[in-house]
């Protein structure tokens, strides 16, 4: 597996009680599979996606990121394994306003140690990918909303990761261009055999995942079987 | 320096804006330290320039301080230096302001009297009863060259020689016979007569100051220290070091302040980079890397400004002190307070929580 959560709790402080964000989850996403999970505001869809993102430590039980258990790793290891082995799609695209689209995935790059002209040309590559190619040299108020996002998942791609993480790709876009980006995840999530989450509200879009989980009061309630996923 | 770069160029008004303040602040510190210098060196380039290494005053009473202008010492005094083991000289040195004319001018200069030949005063051996040195300052305002003549406290005196640039407590010297000086000096009321005002030694290891100042009655400092016994370069430089502090302390304040804000306007970025798997070092090292480029523009800049105006009213009636000491080192001192300022405002980006880029974690 890719990506595996097991027994993972999680808890919050709320006054003198303690709020259980994630109750006991297991969730294993095998490489090139999109894995879709739904649930109500406040069921813990974001907490799971911040735990499998390593940005919260669980309370308890194991995440494991392509083969790598990451309790016990220290923060700077953390931050290694989220530089080379996961991708983040943000909900909103959070685009540093002072760079291009080129620019916002060879920061990625550059933040890796690598040279700018590899950055360019992989940057240029992912673009054209997402079909943004000739709009590399604009910045994040030149773009549209679906443009921005489509930055924003090339963005998650650029250091080859294992691991994608997408958190409602569809909120601030409308149901067309939301159908386009999830097309675009489910592609590139088989094109580069990513273990893919992808977190949303829309069950519109659920179609396109080849599994679907529902988070409610913090557990996984429903599992759909895993389609099998097509490769290449 | 990828994201800091572009940071410049994007948000180009706020970062000229905070350039200007950085320009002008160096500005104002490199004038007024060339000022300072400037006014400095017309107090007591004289006294900086004797070649000696300690000063004998006479000792003060109990509660007063050393003043070149309440010293008076004795023969007696000086006679007991010269045969102090370790002192290889004792020059007696009499100091007093007085009138000096030539013509239709008239200049407030420092008489400073010395024994006939000696090595304190440039040209020392051309000085008389009837001779006098000039600095250059003083033969400018009274318009005299060697050969021309001048009055001094009624006595008419020969220029024997225009040297150096001397100048005591904001007036010029005139360097002169002991004689000369004690006929311009104010009456002291010492038992065998006033020789001069303080004693200027040149002292090996081997000397026991503390000894032959308790034996002669006085109190000797070194050359550095006998500064502060003139009471205008006290003041006056005191009140321009303090001004001086004042703008590197709000320099160092604007700066930590602007990136503060910076910082905060910008954690929604840097949540959103550590998320993606930059380093907090890498992140502190680039925007650290900002603030040096804007600290270090921003001073270059005021530096040179600063010193084309020094160059310009150098020479003039402006007592400006163009130098290395004078406009590089307060540049130093920005680039490295600056930095200091905006070092602890950059260190917010270690609390910024990645988290918070993925928006509500619940």
């Amino acid at each position: 597996m890719s990506l595996g959560l097991t027994d993972v709790t999680l808890t919050y402080p709320d006054g003198e009680t303690r709020l259980t964000a994630l109750d006991r989850v297991t969730l294993d996403v095998p490489k090139g599979s999109l894995t879709a999970v739904v649930g109500p505001s406040g069921s813990g869809k974001s907490s799971l996606l911040a735990v499998a993102a390593t940005l919260i430590t669980p309370d308890s039980g194991t995440v494991t990121i392509d083969g790598t258990p990451t309790s016990g790793l220290s923060r700077g290891e953390l931050t290694d394994l989220r530089r080379h082995r996961i991708g983040i799609v943000f909900q909103q695209p959070n685009l540093l306003p002072s760079l291009t689209a080129a620019e916002q995935l060879q920061v990625m790059a550059r933040i890796d140690g690598r040279s700018p002209a590899r950055a360019r040309t992989r940057a240029l590559e992912l673009l054209d990918a997402v079909g943004l190619a000739h709009r590399a040299r604009r910045r994040p108020h030149q773009l549209s909303g679906g443009q921005r996002q489509r930055v924003n998942i090339a963005r998650a791609l650029m250091n080859d990761p294992t691991v994608l993480l997408v958190d409602e790709p569809t909120s601030a876009l409308d149901h067309e261009r939301g159908a386009a980006v999830v097309e675009l995840i489910t592609r590139l999530t088989r094109q580069r055999a990513t273990a893919t989450v992808m977190v949303t509200h829309d069950r519109t879009h659920l179609t396109a995942a080849d599994r679907t989980v529902e988070v409610r009061d913090g557990r996984l309630r429903r599992t759909a079987p895993i389609r099998t996923a097509p490769t290449g | 320096m990828f994201v800091a770069w572009r940071d410049l160029r994007f948000a180009k008004g706020r970062f000229a804006l905070m350039g200007t303040v950085i320009v002008l602040i160096t500005l104002l510190v490199g004038l007024l330290s060339g000022l300072t210098a400037g006014l400095g060196r017309q107090n007591i380039s004289a006294i900086t320039g004797l070649p000696a290494d300690r000063i004998a005053f006479q000792a003060p009473s109990a509660g007063q301080d050393l003043s070149y202008s309440d010293s008076t010492v004795t023969r007696r005094q000086w006679r007991q230096w010269s045969e102090a083991p370790g002192v290889e000289r004792a020059e007696p040195l009499g100091i007093t302001t007085a009138r000096a004319a030539a013509g239709q001018r008239s200049t407030a200069v420092s008489a400073f009297g010395v024994e006939p030949g000696s090595p304190l005063a440039p040209d020392g051996g051309r000085i008389d009863d009837r001779s006098v040195v000039l600095s250059t300052t003083a033969a400018d305002d009274l318009g005299l060259a060697p050969g021309g003549s001048l009055t001094l406290s009624g006595r008419r005196l020969t220029v024997a020689a225009v040297r150096g640039d001397a100048s005591f407590s904001h007036t010029p010297v005139i360097w002169t016979s002991l004689n000369t000086w004690r006929a311009a000096a104010p009456p002291a009321g010492a038992d065998d007569g006033p020789t001069a005002t303080v004693i200027a030694l040149r002292t090996t290891s081997g000397a026991d100051v503390p000894a032959t100042d308790r034996k002669a009655g006085t109190r000797t400092v070194s050359l550095a220290r006998s500064l502060s016994a003139i009471g205008s370069y006290t003041s006056e430089s005191g009140s321009l070091q303090l001004m001086r502090g004042f703008l590197f302390a709000i320099s160092a304040l604007v700066v930590g302040a602007f990136f503060t804000v910076w910082t905060i306007q910008r954690s929604g970025d840097v949540a959103v980079l550590k998320a993606l798997g930059a380093s907090t070092t890498s992140l502190l090292k680039d925007a650290l890397g900002q603030a040096l480029v804007l600290l270090v523009g921003g001073t270059l800049a005021g530096t040179g400004i600063a010193a084309a105006l020094g160059a310009l009213v150098t020479g003039s009636d402006v007592p400006f002190l163009l130098s290395p000491g004078t406009i590089l080192l307060p540049a130093a001192v920005m680039v490295l307070l600056g930095s200091a300022g905006a070092g602890l405002s950059i260190r917010r980006i270690t609390s910024v929580d990645p988290l918070t880029a993925l928006g509500s974690a619940r």
